[in-house]
């Protein structure tokens, strides 16, 4: 089932806002709650994702034809896990810094629902080029988002941003925004604030709460399904 | 010869004076001779403290609500209830931009994000204190011992839950307040005072109190006899327990918070059990020496699910039989 009819644009802006993946598509909620205490894993972990993600799409979309569809997803892990761990062998050679800072959840990419989302979804039924553009748009999403949240938390929780200190040190930081509880503030008003924009640009994404509202309705086998 | 209109509308006709403005100032009232004794205790700073976190209260409603276009409530007093009580929650030198900041969790991220008054998921008071206590721990327990020590301006000491643990603490002692811990819950006296007022005044219902109260006591005096304690001296253990700490300010002030306890009385009984047995496992087992606030936070995550569990019966409905309706009305 190729989509046509999508302009490229559309297709690589479609993950900044209407189809952010962590804001609007509530994906890859756990590394994004998990590594956003600091801007530079927030930044490290995005980026590193938005490799994988490109490249397990490109890929998949390449051999979308030649995968049969009853044991597509291990195919499709399999893919995402050796770009997974050529990302994990790059950092560790290069930036071991960010590979002790993001831990376990740098291996853990290759179950982050958006990269597999992203697979299932688009890739595997959209062209090569196309996919190339969606986990671009993707990525970026996701960056853009993992780099605010962990500015705010960083930002107020540790007085610092990307380790420098920006509220003098005497100001005691509100400890609280760099332990998972203040990633769940965080994350519950930057998803407010999504679908304010969205609304304030003239779209109402939230009509109701049927499957209408939902971004992911298109892809959705429950769709309709009462 | 005119003739009188027969008027129709549907029930409730007979309406009682009781609004939320009116309680609330009831609960201020209930809470000012506790103010009073806690700047008689630890020193005027406190009244700055309380009107720090008053003002900041009302202020964050009202600013909210006038950023969201929403109906300002500032005249229905809660904001100034969360205020009060949030400062009971602080210790006597707490700093006051951290008070601050708490009131803007309580208001802002506790109350008005989830909707306003009589949807926030927990106490926003007890929420402002968690946030507080886990990002600024060491202003948070530096409790200040009272001005009463002669020659002293101030004096860092362990509140009475910490010195029960290795000896005594004079019963009196407890009674009148006069030792180290956050502003509200020093002087048990009060509290009682208040809550007795509210009481009798039908603006809480004495049942959560007196099963978390009477809970807690009975379970650490079993636990004293459990441990091989005389009886008289248990007994004074589970007095001296209930005495110190939050116990009685969370109790009758923030385990009766209407929006976060159970409708009907068997709820509210079982809340309170889940209260007591809550705190007395957190101040026996747990790290911590005080569990009231926590043991309130997890009791208030479960009160949809108790008030689930404990419906009332529908008038007429008998016992051990299933509603008529349950079997039609289901779909």
């Amino acid at each position: 089932m190729e989509k046509k009819n999508t302009g490229l644009m559309t297709i690589l802006t479609n993950g900044l806002l209407k189809e952010n993946p962590v804001l609007r598509l509530v994906l890859g909620t756990c590394p994004t709650l998990a590594v956003t205490t600091a801007v530079f894993n927030g930044l490290g972990m995005g980026v590193a994702a938005t490799f994988v993600l490109i490249c397990s799409n490109i890929v998949i979309s390449a051999l979308r034809k030649i995968i049969p569809s009853q044991v597509r997803l291990p195919c499709f892990i399999v893919i995402i896990a050796s770009f997974v761990t050529l990302v994990h062998m790059l950092i560790r050679a290069y930036v071991p810094a960010l590979n002790s800072a993001l831990g376990v959840y740098l291996p853990l990419i290759t179950v982050n629902c958006i990269i597999l989302g992203r697979a299932e979804m688009f890739a595997s039924k959209n062209g090569v080029a196309a996919s190339a553009l969606d986990g671009l748009g993707m990525g970026i999403g996701f960056t853009i988002t993992l780099v605010l949240m962990s500015a705010v938390r960083e930002l107020v929780g540790a007085g610092t941003f990307l380790g420098i200190q920006i509220i003098p040190a005497s100001v005691a930081p509100v400890g609280v925004m760099v332990l998972p509880p203040g990633g769940f503030f965080v994350f519950g008003i930057f998803m407010a604030l999504a679908i304010f924009l969205e609304r304030k640009m003239g779209k109402d994404p939230t009509p109701d709460a049927a499957c209408g509202a939902c971004p992911s309705a298109e892809f959705c086998p429950a769709k309709g399904v009462e | 010869m005119e003739v009188q209109k027969l008027l129709v509308t549907p029930s409730p006709h007979i309406l009682a004076k009781t609004n939320t403005r009116n309680i609330m100032v009831g609960v201020c009232i209930a809470l000012l001779p506790t103010l009073i004794a806690s700047a008689v205790i630890f020193g005027w700073y406190v009244l700055l403290l309380c009107g720090v976190t008053v003002a900041a209260c009302v202020g964050f409603e009202a600013l909210y609500c006038l950023i969201m276009k929403k109906p300002i409530p500032v005249g229905d007093f809660s904001a100034v209830v969360t205020g009060i009580i949030l400062a009971f929650n602080l210790p006597p030198a707490f700093p006051l931009w951290m008070a601050i900041i708490g009131a803007f969790i309580s208001i802002v991220i506790v109350k008005q994000l989830f909707g306003g008054l009589g949807l926030n998921f927990a106490n926003p008071a007890l929420v402002g204190r968690m946030v507080l206590q886990l990002s600024f721990t060491g202003p948070m327990i530096a409790f200040t011992y009272p001005q009463s020590v002669a020659g002293v301006d101030a004096l860092a000491s362990a509140t009475p839950l910490y010195v029960l643990q290795q000896g005594t603490v004079p019963l009196m002692d407890l009674l009148l307040g006069t030792h180290g811990g956050v502003l509200g819950e020093t002087c048990a006296i009060t509290l009682i005072v208040g809550g007795l007022f509210m009481i009798f005044t039908k603006i809480i219902s004495p049942t959560i109190p007196v099963v978390y109260i009477g809970g807690v006591f009975v379970l650490k005096f079993l636990l004293g006899i459990g441990g091989g304690t005389a009886a008289a001296v248990a007994g004074m253990d589970a007095l001296g327990s209930i005495l110190a700490g939050g116990l009685l300010l969370g109790a009758f002030f923030m385990a009766t918070d209407y929006t976060t306890s159970p409708y009907t009385r068997r709820g509210k009984i079982v809340y309170g059990i889940v209260l007591a047995i809550l705190t007395v496992a957190i101040r026996e087992w747990a790290t911590m020496l005080e569990g009231v606030s926590y043991s309130l936070l997890l009791a208030n995550l479960l009160v949809p699910y108790i008030n689930g569990l404990t419906r009332q019966r529908p008038l007429g409905v008998k016992k051990g039989k299933k509603p008529a309706a349950d079997g039609k009305g289901a779909k």
